[in-house]
């Protein structure tokens, strides 16, 4: 197989397989190893690809052209290997997770959940992979779209607001910003191709630069910027799972990813850092690392706590790409890795408590140490790795995000990460620290060890040890994320 | 009669064939029959406007002389681009909705009524199909006549006391609509002596200064505007659309509003040209405005509408706003947003009133409530009513994000960034109206004894046509070098000596 | 102005007709009575027409030596192409109303109306 077919093959098959998980819909078992067997295969041909990459290969191959001079094309460079190798990784972890909890949970209409999982999957990976604007823009909305049937899924009142929510955030300003954005870009630079260097680099400055790239920005739902951000801990109704790998990973890592990308290839750095509007958004960006973190620390639902963290922790990866720096983009682009490892190690907990003791709350968890000592552990892990402490892959990410700041001289910028650190340190600790040196307020919690299915601890404690691995083995991603602006960097 | 002369004879064709049908149907007379007689010259006059397009591309423009007579004295009909499109477009949802009727007719019409309608509805395609080719402005209001008097008895037959009403109120507004053409042509020929469109073209602009020229244009447009529905003449069309029989509907949201478009923008920018009518008139001043309310105006109402049929009226009357305001751009890009929207609307809009049709056939009623549940029970239904429900929205890879990238381009080329926002700003109210729809059909559990029993999955021989579309909206959405080659074409005929 | 007005009477006609019957369709409230008016507002056009084709002291187009002056006969045939139209309007009009006067029980549209709002406040 050519390589420019197992693209094409990685892409569809998730697709793929969410129609034979729909035919097998009557049969638990099927439908889940045919589930299982996607992820797998998915992520075998996805890592197939990483050696091409690495080696400097573009893999790229022109599918359709959809209107004249706009074709849909596929093209992996560094930073959608990199997203792509994330999505597929965690979804079989996922899909693993999920087997356990959504029959854990007893949850209804199972079969709609594998397959609008698996096209999602479909549209992360079409995103990292996507050639250019437009194709990007067409897998932004399949994920955007197959995900909806998720948020609203089990059907109540407050599901279906939170699916209005949701879809009304990010369909909303992707076709009303996101799409002008595009089309001008068009417009001005006569193409849409992901261009090393930047497509628009040259061809526009001053105001209109500044003007687009608010478009795109805030066009970019997905990224959760505030105001915008509204949509994410509305989709905490959804099970678990799809917390978990889609609001934690996928969804919200195709947002930030665009603005990377957009960043990168279409304004290019040199024209970025110049932008007085990519100054003030980044300061918007540090406002949200501050503000999200602070509303964090209020939440008593350990899910919308977990999903205000997400915001703020987006807002990192945002604040890297806008700041326009060597640095601060190799971090932006690990910390995608970073965070995704952390936060889906913290969202399995919060599914594995929820399955294993039906609470939802931080304030009931004191004491819940002793009966599941091996969710807690990984939720102390996944914690510290998001703080950014070693050994913990998200140290990382954090030390070149604070080198990037400085690079780019903003000392005010590095403060922020600094303070928000510590908040992080505020909101996270304290739950496994009650956990494991609280005092059970319910009695049940002082019986035996009770843990999650297995196959939920199973997941938890993988994504966990990832963290610490991440830690000690950086590198194939910090690499990837450099080569991304490496004909940059040698360009000075 | 040898294959050069049939293609010699496609344009006359096109419209003696459905024309001859309709007498058929009144002699046959036994429902069936009439059915398939109706259905095969539905896929006749559709294989016709193929044949024209496959020409027109191959050859570019030409003139077909009835009865030999040359123009300006016979009467002529003018291909290019653009009509042939149209014929397409307007045969084409003939050809899918007609099928579709079978069975939707015979739960909703009276039995010994229903060669009626396919006699009224043969007719309805004679006279859109005329106007479409003609290129004698009397002759489009004969056709104009021809085509609205069939249409007022088809909306006449739908079920209950309020589809007669709703007729008349159409046929008073239609008529008076036409009557204003009437008007308009007559204050023409008195000032140039021609009808021919051609003709009337070269004659115009020595005389453009004269009052009685102004005040053709004037009756000429309001007529037309009238009859297509452009914001705020649109009163008529939720009525007449809410109590038609669902396949009738369907065809009409298709086609008819279409052809009146057409012909608007052939009188405006063929007739009197673009240097006159946006220049001197400055119609581009008033229509902008109109379409870009009507756009606003009338999706957000159609939020609002608790009948199916009725807010998919409503979202039609947006969608004109749509097609008009890229004649209103008056560029190649707006005008080819503005025609090939009118080809990938008639698809998607086709594809949701034939779904609607579906469920009318199984649930007799289609309001948001009735709808909850239904995506269980008639799951291939309610996909094909998501799916064309996308493409109204404008998601990539589907028709109508086509669309919208050309008029978001057009807007934006004349750096009109408020047009370019209210554009997709209706989008969004598109995803508000549908979205409801697919919320209630999908995550709102069925009242319990709302829906009757036989609320199960439609006939195959209605789920064909719907399903058809929705890939048609898919395949125009992925590859869109015909839809919007046509279209392209069209414009820059359209524009021809301005630019 | 006044001569010129008088010399055009049959335009003057056509305007008041015109108003007239565009008047009726909008303002009257009862069927049958926007139908008349629609149909005055059609005549109307009608002799716009004929007054487009009449030359004073003109005659039929018969060619013959000893006219020289001839009416245009192409806007008659025109208007009798309306006017056929005018009738199969007016006959399908009139048909419409007999289904709404049996549907409803009257013709006033404001009952009709009426009747309507009733209905769908029965049904919410």
């Amino acid at each position: 197989m050519s390589v420019e077919t197992t693209l094409v093959v990685a892409l569809l098959l998730p697709a793929l397989g969410s129609i034979f998980v729909g035919l097998s819909g009557w049969h638990p078992n099927v439908r889940e190893t045919v589930t299982l067997a996607t992820a797998g295969i998915t992520l075998w041909l996805v890592a197939s690809l990483w050696p091409v990459v690495a080696a400097g290969g573009r893999p790229r191959i022109e599918l359709v052209e959809t209107l004249p001079g706009v074709p849909l094309v596929l093209e992996l460079e560094p930073l959608g290997m990199l997203f792509a190798l994330v999505a597929s990784f965690l979804w079989v972890v996922t899909s693993v997770y999920a087997i356990g909890y959504m029959r854990g949970h007893h949850e209804l209409n199972q079969t709609r959940f594998y397959v609008c999982f698996a096209v999602s999957i479909s549209g992360a990976l079409g995103v990292a992979m996507a050639g250019n604007l437009f194709t990007l823009f067409v897998f932004y909305e399949v994920l955007t779209l197959a995900t909806y049937p998720l948020v609203t899924h089990s059907g109540t009142e407050e599901a279906r607001r939170a699916g209005r929510i949701y879809l009304g955030i990010l369909l909303s300003t992707s076709i009303g910003l996101q799409l002008a954005a595009i089309v001008w870009t068009w417009a001005i630079a006569g193409g849409l191709d992901f261009t090393p260097g930047g497509l628009l680099a040259g061809k526009v400055d001053g105001p209109t630069a500044g003007i687009l790239l608010c478009l795109y920005v805030f066009g970019v739902g997905k990224a959760a910027i505030m105001p915008l951000h509204r949509w994410l801990p509305a989709a905490m109704v959804a099970p678990t799972p799809v917390s978990a790998l889609l609001h934690a990973v996928a969804v919200v890592k195709a947002g930030v990813f665009t603005v990377l990308k957009v960043a990168v290839y279409v304004f290019g750095l040199d024209l970025l850092s110049e932008l007085e509007a990519g100054r003030w958004l980044a300061y918007l960006a540090g406002f949200t690392i501050i503000a999200a973190s602070l509303i964090a620390m209020r939440k008593d639902n350990l899910k919308a706590r977990l999903a205000y963290s997400t915001v703020s922790q987006l807002s990192y990866i945002l604040l890297g790409a806008l700041l326009a720096t060597s640095a601060s983009v190799a971090g932006a682009g690990m910390h995608i890795v970073m965070h995704a490892f952390g936060k889906i190690t913290l969202f399995f907990c919060a599914g594995a408590i929820m399955v294993a003791t039906h609470k939802t709350e931080v304030s009931q968890l004191a004491g819940l140490g002793r009966r599941m000592p091996i969710t807690m552990a990984a939720f102390l892990v996944g914690s510290l790795s998001i703080i950014g402490l070693p050994p913990f892959g998200g140290m990382w990410s954090k030390w070149f995000l604070a080198a990037g700041t400085l690079q780019a001289g903003e000392q005010v910028l590095l403060g922020v990460l600094m303070l928000s650190s510590l908040l992080n340190v505020a909101y996270l600790l304290p739950i496994p620290a009650k956990a494991f040196f609280g005092k059970p307020t319910d009695r049940s919690d002082a019986g035996g060890f009770q843990e999650a299915p297995m196959a939920c601890v199973a997941a938890l404690v993988l994504t966990a040890l990832g963290c610490a691995l991440l830690f000690i083995e950086p590198d194939p991603f910090h690499q990837l994320a450099t080569q991304a602006i490496a004909p940059l960097a040698t360009s000075h | 009669m040898s294959a050069t002369a049939v293609m010699a004879h496609l344009p006359a064709l096109a419209v003696v064939v459905p024309l001859m049908t309709a007498p058929l149907t009144v002699l046959v007379n036994r429902p069936a029959l009439v059915w398939r007689l109706a259905t095969l010259s539905c896929l006749l006059t559709f294989a016709v406007a193929v044949g024209l397009l496959a020409r027109v591309l191959e050859l570019g423009p030409f003139v077909y002389e009835i009865g030999g007579w040359a123009a300006p004295w016979g009467i002529e009909y003018r291909i290019d681009a653009f009509n042939a499109y149209v014929v397409l477009v307007v045969t084409g949802v003939s050809a899918v909705a007609m099928p579709f009727a079978r069975r939707s007719v015979e739960r909703e019409v009276e039995r010994d009524r229903a060669y009626l309608l396919y006699c009224a509805w043969m007719l309805a395609l004679t006279g859109l199909v005329g106007i479409a080719v003609t290129g004698d402005l009397f002759n489009v209001f004969v056709f104009l006549e021809i085509s609205s008097l069939a249409t007022y008895v088809l909306v006449s037959m739908g079920r209950g006391r309020a589809a007669p009403l709703a007729a008349l109120r159409y046929l008073v507004v239609g008529t008076v609509g036409a009557t204003f053409f009437l008007i308009g042509v007559g204050l023409l020929y008195e000032m140039t002596g021609s009808l021919n469109m051609a003709d009337l073209a070269a004659r115009i602009p020595p005389i453009a200064d004269s009052r009685v020229v102004h005040a053709g244009f004037v009756f000429i447009v309001l007529g037309l505007a009238l009859k297509a529905a452009l914001f705020p003449l649109h009163a008529w069309l939720p009525g007449a659309y809410g109590a038609a029989p669902s396949a009738v509907t369907a065809f009409l949201a298709g086609t008819a509003t279409k052809v009146a478009i057409y012909a608007l923008l052939r009188v405006v920018f063929t007739v009197f040209g673009a240097r006159f009518a946006f220049g001197t008139m400055a119609f581009d001043v008033l229509l902008v405005p109109l379409a870009l309310a009507g756009i606003l105006v009338a999706s957000a109402v159609a939020v609002f509408q608790q009948d199916l049929k009725r807010m998919l009226a409503y979202s039609s009357v947006a969608q004109i706003g749509y097609m008009l305001l890229g004649a209103g751009l008056v560029s190649e890009a707006g005008l080819t947003g503005g025609i090939v929207h009118m080809f990938n609307h008639a698809l998607a809009k086709t594809a949701l009133f034939l779904a609607l049709g579906c469920i009318a056939y199984r649930v007799g009623t289609v309001t948001v409530a009735s709808m909850a549940g239904l995506g269980r029970r008639m799951p291939w239904t309610m996909a094909a009513f998501v799916l064309g429900g996308l493409s109204l929205v404008g998601v990539p890879l589907t028709a109508g994000f086509v669309s919208k990238w050309y008029l978001v381009q057009a807007a934006l080329e004349r750096d009109l960034w408020w047009v370019a926002a209210i554009v997709l700003f209706a989008s969004v109210l598109a995803l508000i109206y549908t979205g409801r729809v697919a919320e209630a059909a999908y995550f709102r559990p069925a009242v319990p004894g709302g829906l009757p029993d036989r609320a199960r999955e439609a006939p195959l021989s209605m789920l064909v046509p719907v399903w058809l579309l929705v890939g048609l909206n898919f395949y125009f959405g992925i590859d869109a070098a015909l839809s919007a080659g046509v279209a392209g074409e069209a414009a820059r005929g359209l524009l021809g000596g301005v630019s | 102005m006044l001569e010129l007005l008088a010399l055009h009477y049959n335009y003057l006609a056509v305007v008041v007709l015109m108003m007239t019957g565009l008047y009726v369709v909008i303002a009257n409230g009862n069927l049958v009575k926007k139908v008349i008016g629609l149909n005055i507002f059609q005549t109307s056009v009608f002799i716009l027409y004929i007054s487009f084709g009449k030359r004073l002291g003109g005659t039929a187009p018969i060619l013959s030596p000893d006219f020289e002056l001839y009416s245009n006969p192409l806007p008659h045939v025109l208007i009798l192409t309306a006017i056929v139209v005018g009738v199969a309007t007016t006959a399908l009009a009139l048909a419409l109303v007999i289904r709404i006067h049996r549907g409803y029980g009257t013709l006033e549209e404001d009952e009709i109306e009426r009747i309507e709002a009733e209905e769908q406040g029965g049904a919410g």
